[in-house]
């Protein structure tokens, strides 16, 4: 009996071993895809150039050649068909993941999106359910041209009925894509085109965490100063950590994950311990996500803040070009910077 | 084509051929022969069959009527009225079968009324107290859209579903399904109509692309939304187009048949565009004397839909004066009931406005739920 359940946890070690695997960003989406793809026989992947080509990215590389061209599906050239088609086969009982192929070719679905995939369920008294996802490579630092660096994402928080999310680690994308996919709601998925080929262990086996569409993550813990980031500047705030903590400041990384709903306890929890804030996107400040963060931690932590909340990210003028965008984008630098101003408040 | 001196159309005098016809406004069936293969698509029907459209077109019109009285009585906060367009929508959707489905703009009353929607339930979008008012899977009706052409690219997306399931030429016809969208001229000048026919055409999906061209989107004649007759749109698309008489509830049944039983057999999307007219304003918020002329007006009237099945039915020998006053009744019957179900239409409570954001929880809506309920709460006890 005891030699037998040794050998069975032998073997279930050996497997957890061989479902964690080195992934790129991109990859683990991929192999998120392909869960969900195999494990829900209504989910299907629509967009321009997903199939053959495998998606400009890469992200659906293989996938029309393993679920053919019914499931995986080579769309026109027209963002508001793909969602409008996308709601039509919800309603039929789909479960359509629509890639969008950069951040500033989604605005022709904008409507689609906000008048019809948002209120759907709303408009129908929950008769309705509208399960689309819209995967939309976004962010900068790629030395693109215009329209492909852009982080439109409060743009869709702004709109009740949508969920937005955003993964920063491989683990996070492969989790979060599967929880979108599964979501009875239509869920906005940004992907951080600049960590498309970063790396990081992925456990493929695993579920995806409880909530994980709703809980920010604490990325890094730390005692002085809450950085909240999310997507592309997770990644900036823990380089930032790091240098802080060479100079003897202990900062926390607060990832966000979803910028609809907000998790608003965990990120109140962390200042209130900290006394400081810094929020850190890429997206312009005016009117940003961070606007959204400080006036809520000043709301929930007023007593607890030794400085006002303070915001990184992009400026109010459009995307700029390419020679430009390291100015424009939120720098370790910078994000270092908010601190000191913090710190000596 | 003769236009006025503003550009806007004479609907009266415009050139209209081709036009699929198979009763002429004097009520007389028509007989020329390039339309023969429309005519055997109504060969069938049997002059009972020809009441029940007559009765279903005289009931869509009281819903009209009643309806626009409600709103002057300010029992609905406004109302789309569809006088005018009760063959195009009655005779197309009497050519449905139950297994097809319905994505209609705002002014399908007829269609509805023929799919079985419930009249009170109808105008609980225009009463303010819900955004929709029907289960769509009841009647596989959906509901109504407001953003104009939006719920063609719905209807795209639900054929290619359609298709996915298996259910286009099978042969059996009471498997073999067909999706249907009906928009107006204006929605034609939207980008979102004629990404639908790409997705419709390149899909070869199930669909029938039905436009009833009234003549007008609020003010503006159809000449403001197409240079070329609406219904060779689907042309350069792959699409094929016919043109009928909107005021021809036969030949509405007959172009409609024919559409849908190409797209249930697996021979791809339709576009029609039925030739018909808005006899009544936009909505009761708008006043057509402004930009129209009544001797157009006029003219169409003349050229009522109701009337010209009256016609046929009298010319044919099957108008019963005792059928009529039981269809006056029952049109009396769905007034009396519209009257007293609609005034008792309650309000939603408050934080109702919070139902159904999500189909699962969401912090946000939930705090302010709760806030909003708290204050209200407050309020009765005398906060401000």
């Amino acid at each position: 009996m005891s030699t037998a359940t040794e050998q069975t946890t032998e073997q279930t070690t050996a497997q957890s071993e061989r479902t964690t695997r080195t992934l790129t960003f991109a990859k683990a989406i991929t192999e998120g895809l392909r869960a969900s793809l195999e494990s829900d026989d209504h989910v299907m992947v629509m967009g321009e150039d997903v199939g053959r080509l495998g998606g400009v990215f890469r992200v659906t590389d293989g996938l029309q050649k393993d679920f053919g061209e019914a499931r995986v599906v080579d769309t026109p050239l027209a963002e508001s068909g793909i969602v409008g088609s996308a709601i039509g086969l919800a309603l039929r009982g789909y479960r359509p993941v629509c890639e969008i192929q950069f951040d500033g070719f989604v605005f022709p679905a904008f409507d689609q999106i906000t008048t019809q995939l948002a209120k759907m369920h709303y408009r129908s008294r929950g008769r309705l359910q509208v399960p689309v996802v819209i995967r939309i490579p976004y962010g900068g630092g790629i030395g693109a041209v215009e329209h492909h660096s852009e982080s439109p994402e409060a743009l869709f928080a702004h709109t009740a009925g949508l969920r937005v999310v955003t993964p920063s680690t491989p683990q996070d994308a492969y989790d979060m894509i599967r929880a979108a996919v599964a979501s009875p709601d239509p869920v906005v998925f940004f992907e951080p085109k600049g960590r498309y080929w970063s790396k990081g262990e992925v456990d493929l086996a695993a579920a995806p965490a409880e909530g994980i569409l709703d809980r920010a993550r604490v990325a890094r813990a730390g005692t002085d100063v809450t950085l909240v980031a999310y997507g592309p500047t997770v990644a900036t705030a823990l380089k930032a950590a790091d240098e802080l903590a060479a100079e003897g400041t202990s900062a926390e990384v607060v990832d966000l994950r979803a910028v609809s709903p907000i998790d608003f306890p965990t990120v109140v929890d962390s200042v209130r311990r900290t006394g400081r804030c810094v929020v850190v996107h890429e997206a312009p400040v005016f009117h940003g996500v961070g606007g959204e963060v400080a006036a809520r931690v000043t709301e929930e932590a007023f007593y607890s803040l030794q400085a006002p909340v303070l915001r990184v990210g992009g400026f109010h003028a459009p995307y700029p070009v390419a020679k430009l965008e390291h100015d424009y984008l939120p720098s370790v630098e910078r994000v270092l910077d908010a601190v000191d101003r913090s710190l000596a408040y | 084509m003769k236009t006025d001196a503003t550009g806007g159309p004479d609907a009266a005098t415009q050139d209209v051929t081709p036009l699929v016809q198979l009763v002429a406004p004097d009520g007389s069936r028509t007989a020329d022969p390039e339309h023969a293969a429309y005519r055997e698509r109504v060969a069938h029907l049997a002059p009972a069959d020809l009441r029940a459209m007559y009765r279903d077109m005289v009931l869509t019109r009281r819903f009209d009527d009643e309806s626009t009285a409600l709103q002057r009585q300010g029992e609905l906060a406004l109302f789309a009225q569809g006088r005018g367009q009760e063959a195009a929508q009655v005779g197309s959707a009497h050519a449905l079968a139950p297994q097809d489905h319905v994505f209609p703009s705002y002014r399908e009353h007829g269609v509805l009324h023929v799919r079985g929607v419930d009249p009170v339930d109808r105008l609980r979008l225009f009463r303010g107290e819900d955004h929709g008012g029907w289960d769509p899977a009841e009647h596989n009706v959906q509901l109504y859209t407001l953003v104009i052409g939006s719920h063609a690219l719905h209807a795209a997306g639900y054929a290619m579903g359609v298709q996915r399931d298996g259910l286009v030429g099978t042969g059996d016809a009471a498997r073999d399904t067909a999706v249907v969208t009906y928009f107006g001229d204006g929605a034609t000048a939207q980008g979102d109509v004629s990404e639908a026919l790409v997705f419709a055409a390149v899909n070869n999906a199930p669909l029938v692309l039905f436009c009833q061209n009234n003549q007008w989107a609020i003010s503006e004649p159809t000449s403001r939304q197409a240079r070329g007759p609406l219904y060779r749109r689907g042309e350069g698309f792959g699409v094929p187009g016919v043109r009928v008489d909107g005021n021809d509830v036969l030949a509405c049944y007959a172009v409609m048949a024919d559409a849908l039983e190409r797209a249930r057999s697996g021979g791809g999307p339709t576009f029609v565009e039925a030739y018909t007219y808005r006899m009544g304003a936009h909505t009761t918020s708008d006043d057509p004397t402004r930009y129209r002329e009544r001797a157009e007006e006029d003219y169409w009237r003349r050229r009522d839909p109701i009337d010209r099945l009256a016609a046929l039915l009298r010319s044919e020998g099957e108008w019963d004066e005792e059928w009529a006053a039981d269809v006056e009744a029952e049109a009396e019957a769905l007034g009396e009931r519209l009257r007293t179900e609609v005034r008792a239409l309650g309000a939603p409570p408050t934080t109702a406005m919070f139902d159904h954001v999500y189909a699962t929880p969401h912090a946000t809506v939930d705090e302010e739920r709760a806030w909003l309920a708290e204050y209200e709460s407050d309020l009765t006890e005398g906060a401000r």
